[in-house]
């Protein structure tokens, strides 16, 4: 049985934030939850997909996260608890399902978890979700501790019940990958039948209606305000006359401050957990009791723009303080130190725990970048491609995937990128205002994602560029799940369809299009040659598993490769694949047998023919 | 607390004394590695002890794309604190499964510092096929001694080989971490965290691992 399915209330166990959260809506019996993977909210989908597997709940792995959202309010509309997962880019995607879906509101509770990532570990950028919250009107909960989002998961389900209306729950980083003891509650089993009346009224967004829907939108968010400032998510802890307004990790960072520096008798921190809509009345009471408050907050100042403007309008005039020189940054996650620091300046005491961090040790260590693993497919396309664009004035727009770290030496294979998707798009630009050959780069998850649509447009509309597939068979960078062009019946999986991608192009009228194994170099590179002198749009599929998920799946390992004495220490092999199987001993290469997966790509390479397979 | 903050209106109004604040005893240990050196398990394994020990505990990871080579960081914070992370400076003690990660994470060190640490390298690409340096052990261990209180430094890896299995350096790392009697955690609940949360065929391997360790440190 899944861990998350144990049934024994009150049991302690050690569970990973995105565990919490998807045990949270277990508790809750959710009944259909849909995503699209994204670091860091991944393992909530990847431990939703593996309880349906075993359970009531219904989960899919949506093209996109605008579609996992319309799912997910679908079904919320007809009365069933309903959850959608996503990072935070994935809700500017969602966002336009998001915007009217709050006017529409729901029936059974919608919890969209949105999972932002400050210091972008692992994402493009590092925007704020709480502004989303703002812009659609809908209430936002906001976890301090990995059991507090368990519980913030089942509440935010009955809140949504409550106003009849999504509710965001965000999380950052920080709560998504950290670990601590959670106790378990009693599982409620899902309603997984829904009904529907006709009400097009109500559900159909028209002008006329929906003019109607914004104002109960704002008589929820009026509701919603009251319901936050009686919630025991947000709360007051202390007593002093120097105030401390917080949310989320923040407030773990400031509680051990607070103790750290012996403040317990000044301070009252203001802990707001239902974040948005603000608690007016609540944030007014706390500052007609402090003489000088600090907003401790992570991104954006969304929480002190909002207090000062209640200061304002309730005529108080002490000092609030939050962003801004000497105090908070905008960029990047917080840390206790930091935290402790920026009270002991804006209260103006002396922090004694003051460490003075050196990093100059650190400064000139050797660096360890992630890179494409041993044997990856990638790098034999990027290779490929490299050889066949030789003589060519070439720009690559790419896409978001594992191959985005093709733009690293010696491959160097990425000079553009915005978001999940952009690459078709880009490349049409590109093509329309410089003269260079515009060959762009996609996953095969990522076309399916929205990278397709661009190659519809590039038909429609004559651009002139290449686009490469990397049809690696899953979604790698996220872990490998599943996308529609997967064969699901492989995985012993059953009841699901699949979109063969080169059919999917052949339909959408492209002039070019070939398909190949980029572990054969000459003819992938024949093949390559032969799209990019295509006037107008071609397309080369370059389709071979992904040397991480076939090792998953355990297929049959090949014989791994080693360097004979024919070897003349060119160092081609390392100087342009830079695959990490290879090591230098002795001012000789050498491949390490553990890491080589026999793709045979450098033995293509190699001008001495001396690179060989091991025979066993 | 005054009347205006009292907890009748927010009924989850909290008041904490002074005095609960005070009573804390609060352990940082920072565990770093290469993605694939089972640094998530070591983690995990001492996160289960200390729930059977009935020790607060909490830990929080960095790992991106662990699984493409990268750095993966693992704070554990044990006792009364509420955050997860551990600041620059602010480790009691520092276990590396790789010496060159070990001495990448000094910043998290200060003068009372214990550090352990593999010394058996596992270089990056660029280190491996000549384009940068790699410290050397002398160096390692100098820079070191700069910033931290203390350096037991170990080929974990041969003992892993001796146990049965490679992968094992991240029990030998705890074995060696346990033998120090710094953690909250016994070696006995870690052996019987071993015994009852590691993968079944690899409990054998994993204990003498951890023994190995143990003995190396003792």
């Amino acid at each position: 049985m899944h861990k998350l399915l144990t049934d024994e209330p009150g049991k302690k166990m050690l569970l990973l934030g995105n565990e919490a959260i998807a045990r949270g809506a277990v508790e809750a019996g959710v009944a259909v939850a849909a995503a699209y993977p994204g670091t860091p909210s991944s393992e909530i989908s990847l431990n939703f997909f593996q309880m349906a597997q075993e359970s009531d709940l219904y989960f899919e792995y949506s093209v996109n996260e605008k579609v996992s959202l319309e799912v997910a309010a679908a079904a919320a509309n007809t009365g069933v608890r309903s959850m959608c997962i996503m990072k935070h880019v994935g809700l500017n995607v969602a966002a336009d399902a998001l915007m009217t879906l709050a006017y529409v509101g729901v029936r059974g509770g919608l919890v969209i978890l949105v999972a932002d990532d400050p210091s972008m570990f692992s994402s493009q950028n590092e925007q704020d979700s709480r502004y989303y919250a703002k812009l659609s009107g809908l209430a936002m909960l906001e976890p301090s501790t990995i059991d507090e989002a368990k519980e913030m998961t089942i509440r935010a389900f009955e809140l949504s019940e409550q106003l009849e209306e999504p509710v965001l729950l965000r999380t950052t980083t920080r709560i998504n990958h950290s670990t601590a003891v959670v106790t378990l509650a009693e599982i409620t089993p899902p309603k997984t039948e829904g009904d529907f009346s006709r009400n097009p009224m109500r559900y159909v967004t028209v002008p006329a209606v929906s003019r109607q829907l914004h104002v109960r939108l704002l008589a929820n968010l009026a509701k919603a305000e009251e319901m936050a400032s009686q919630s025991p998510f947000n709360f007051f802890e202390g007593n002093g006359r120097w105030g401390i307004i917080c949310n989320g990790v923040s407030y773990t960072y400031v509680s051990d401050a607070v103790r750290d520096l012996g403040l317990q008798e000044k301070v009252t921190i203001l802990r707001l957990g239902f974040s948005h809509p603000l608690p007016k009345e609540m944030v007014h009471t706390f500052l007609g009791n402090c003489d000088r408050v600090l907003v401790v907050e992570e991104g954006e100042p969304v929480l002190e723009e909002t207090v000062k403007a209640v200061a304002q309008e309730g005529g108080k005039m002490l000092p609030v303080g939050g962003k801004g020189e000497g105090l908070f940054s905008r960029l990047g996650e917080f840390n206790p130190a930091l935290v402790r620091a920026k009270i002991a300046s804006w209260f103006a005491i002396d922090d004694p725990l003051k460490s003075v961090t050196d990093s100059s040790a650190q400064a000139d260590l050797p660096p360890r970048p992630p890179t494409l693993c041993a044997g990856c497919s990638h790098r034999a396309t990027f290779h490929a491609v490299k050889k066949a664009a030789e003589e060519m004035d070439v720009i690559y727009p790419t896409d978001i995937g594992c191959y985005t770290l093709g733009m690293l030496p010696p491959l160097g294979m990425a000079d553009f990128l915005i978001c999940m998707g952009s690459s078709t798009g880009t490349a049409a630009g590109f093509s329309k205002t410089l003269d260079k050959k515009v060959v762009t780069f996609c996953g095969d998850s990522t076309f399916f994602h929205s990278a397709m649509a661009g190659l519809v447009n590039a038909v429609f509309n004559k651009h002139n560029f290449t686009l490469i597939i990397l049809d690696n068979g899953t979604t790698a960078m996220t872990g490998h799940q599943p996308h529609p062009g997967v064969d699901m019946e492989k995985h012993g999986l059953s009841g699901f369809g699949r979109i063969d991608i080169e059919k999917v192009v052949k339909a959408l009228g492209v002039g070019h299009l070939s398909v190949i194994h980029p572990f054969k170099l000459k003819k992938s590179i024949k093949a390559l040659q032969e799209a990019f002198v295509f006037e107008g749009v071609s397309v080369v599929i370059a389709r071979e598993i992904c040397t991480l998920y076939g090792k998953s799946l355990k297929l049959p390992k090949m014989k791994p490769f080693f360097v004979s004495d024919k070897c003349k220490n060119h160092k081609d092999c390392i100087d342009q694949l830079g695959c990490p199987a290879f090591f230098v001993k002795e001012g000789r290469v050498n491949i390490d047998p553990d890491r080589c997966t026999g793709c045979a790509l450098c033995a293509q390479v190699c001008p001495e023919n001396a690179i060989r397979p091991v025979k066993k | 607390m005054r009347s205006g903050l009292s907890g009748k209106r927010y009924p989850s109004c909290k008041k904490i004394t002074s005095r609960e604040r005070q009573d804390m005893n609060v352990t940082r240990l920072m565990i770093v590695a290469v993605g694939g050196q089972g640094n998530l398990l070591a983690a995990k394994v001492l996160g289960e002890a200390a729930l059977l020990a009935d020790i607060p505990f909490r830990m929080s990871e960095i790992h991106g794309m662990a699984q493409r080579g990268g750095v993966v960081e693992s704070a554990m914070i044990f006792g009364d604190a509420k955050s997860s992370l551990i600041s620059d400076g602010e480790a009691d003690m520092l276990a590396g499964f790789e010496p060159l990660e070990t001495l990448r994470a000094l910043g998290k060190c200060n003068k009372k510092t214990v550090v352990i640490t593999n010394s058996m390298p596992l270089p990056p690409f660029a280190a491996a096929v000549g384009q940068s340096a790699y410290p050397g052990p002398d160096k390692l261990r100098k820079l070191i001694l700069e910033k931290a209180g203390s350096l037991s430094s170990f080929d974990a890896t041969t003992l892993a080989m001796e146990a049965g299995n490679v992968m094992a350096v991240n029990m030998v790392i705890l074995g060696a971490l346990a033998a120090t009697g710094l953690l909250p955690v016994s070696a006995e609940h870690i052996r019987d965290t071993i015994r009852n949360k590691t993968r079944r065929n690899f409990v054998e391997v994993n204990l003498k691992a951890f023994e190995l360790g143990f003995t190396q440190q003792h």
